[in-house]
């Protein structure tokens, strides 16, 4: 019985440890992108010191993020996938969706670019890919990258490539889809942020380059969502105050500053 | 091959630097572990035993239940649990989702079956002339499972190691429930996870070689203990219990 009771104690002890500790905590529920690149990390000591939020996230899929959000697990949202935020949102699950920074894909493939797209427009290309029958390595997880380069096969009026020869599904996560279309001398969608670390680590030697970017298409939005007010127990004022800061000339600023290996990865872009 | 050379270095640099995030990874494995652990011992060794012990109607069944268990992967496990600590979920009102407690029972429904399963089959393995002579010695029935599982304390040992190696290894279930959450419930395995997603692979080796290191002092420590008891135990475990 008194092991029982130690125990007990223990767990209600640590479940007041979270909030009793220091300034106040807000959980934002997020994408893997925001922090792989450590845009959060870098972000946390800047807040703290604006708003006295200790911020804190879970990064999973956009998906599962907006799950989270309808749960309210979560304080607050900040994804990136506009036409999925959207429905979310005239569903009732989110209120107060600010667009407030942005970060873009590239399209990458061999130095010697066997299907001549550089230079070229995203639609242009995957055209001249389709026509070339090029290797092209696709994510194939259903991830947010993944559903763009879907996106931009459709907005080039193209029929999705699935069962072709030189179409590869790879079925993980970013890294592993780079890696494997250098080894194939492929094409391939990326985000920037990963294909900066990915070059980085091969010192610019891995055979892959950028061949395509700075079209509209593909940018990559991203927005921060407040919860509605039936999510009884979240923090929304913290929430409130976080999202405000966001779209604050500090916050601007802070995401502007924000660079891996010496280079921009998210271009701040809230209405002003 | 430079990952493994660099992460072992890596690691080192870690733990003689005392990095802060390395050791909070630490800290949230090892409460979990021990709240996990803990758990599942108290509920799993009185149920292993009275399914290994008594004959009651359906005992077969409860036996295929438990050893089917164990095949019951981490990811479901992960899921069922978050399905009932999320905020609109049955037991969303505690507020253990994203929190130590919570990840620990998700885990502890991990070490469950394992304890279960392996004290039923070290209690029908033990002699049944210790019942009898525990019994004629006028021992109730709480004596009579001390008797028996200390009788059976090696078998439950291995019990117990595996169920700690199994929920100090683990990522599903911490990942879904405990949502890998910096300075609260980032694990070290979920840490792994997080770096090999940001291509940090080499980071990813060294935080794998510092759970290799806590996993073996831990079974030093078990190592120790054990030996201890069987230098000053010996025959006297059973006589001297009762």
């Amino acid at each position: 019985m008194r092991k029982l009771t130690i125990i007990l104690t223990l767990l209600a002890a640590l479940a007041c440890a979270g909030t009793v500790l220091a300034a106040e905590t807000i959980l934002v529920g997020t994408t893997t992108s925001t922090a792989d690149t450590g845009l959060l990390d870098a972000l946390v000591p800047k807040i703290l010191k604006d708003t006295g939020l200790e911020m804190r996230w879970i990064a999973v899929g956009t998906g599962k993020a907006l799950e989270h959000g309808k749960n309210c697990d979560v304080d607050i949202l900040m994804v990136h996938a506009p036409a999925a935020e959207k429905k979310f949102v005239a569903e009732g699950h989110g209120v107060s969706r600010m667009e407030f920074m942005f970060n873009d894909f590239v399209l990458v493939g061999p130095v010697k670019d066997p299907a001549r797209i550089k230079g070229k427009g995203v639609a242009d290309s995957l055209k001249a890919i389709i026509a070339a029958k090029a290797p092209f390595a696709s994510r194939g997880d259903d991830s947010g990258t993944h559903k763009a380069e879907q996106a931009l096969w459709k907005g080039a009026g193209l029929a999705l490539p699935d069962k072709e020869s030189w179409y590869i599904g790879v079925g993980q996560g970013m890294l592993v889809t780079l890696g494997l279309a250098a080894e194939r001398g492929a094409y391939s969608l990326t985000d920037r942020g990963t294909w900066i670390a990915y070059d980085a680590k091969h010192h610019g030697h891995s055979g892959l380059a950028i061949l395509s970017e700075g079209d509209v298409a593909l940018r990559n939005q991203y927005s921060i969502i407040l919860l509605p007010p039936k999510c009884s127990k979240i923090k929304h004022e913290a929430a409130k105050k976080l999202q405000a800061w966001f779209l604050s000339a500090a916050g601007q600023q802070a995401i502007a500053d924000f660079k891996l290996e010496g280079k921009s990865l998210f271009t701040p872009n809230a209405a002003k | 091959m430079d990952y493994f050379s660099e992460g072992l270095a890596r690691a080192v640099a870690l733990l003689l630097a005392l990095d802060p995030e390395t050791f909070s990874a630490v800290w949230a494995t090892g409460m979990v572990t021990v709240l996990a652990l803990a758990a599942s011992l108290l509920l799993g060794v009185p149920l292993g035993f009275g399914l290994g012990y008594f004959r009651f109607p359906g005992r077969r069944a409860a036996r295929l239940f438990v050893d089917w268990m164990l095949s019951l992967p981490t990811v479901v496990i992960g899921l069922i649990v978050y399905a009932f600590l999320t905020s609109r979920g049955p037991l969303g009102e505690w507020g253990l989702l994203f929190t130590v407690p919570g990840m620990a029972i998700g885990l502890t429904l991990l070490g469950l079956p394992i304890i279960i399963a392996m004290t039923a089959t070290a209690v029908e393995s033990t002699d049944t002339r210790l019942t009898q002579t525990v019994l004629s010695l006028g021992a109730d029935r709480w004596q009579l499972l001390l008797a028996t599982l200390m009788e059976a304390r090696f078998a439950m040992a291995l019990a117990a190691a595996t169920a700690f190696g199994r929920v100090v290894s683990e990522v599903g279930i911490a990942m879904m429930v405990g949502g890998n959450i910096k300075w609260q419930t980032r694990t070290i395995t979920t840490a792994i996870a997080l770096e090999t997603g940001k291509g940090e692979f080499a980071t990813g080796i060294a935080l794998g070689i510092v759970l290799m290191l806590v996993a073996l002092v831990v079974n030093l420590l078990v190592g120790l203990l054990r030996g201890r008891s069987n230098g000053a135990g010996g025959g006297a475990g059973i006589g001297g219990g009762l």
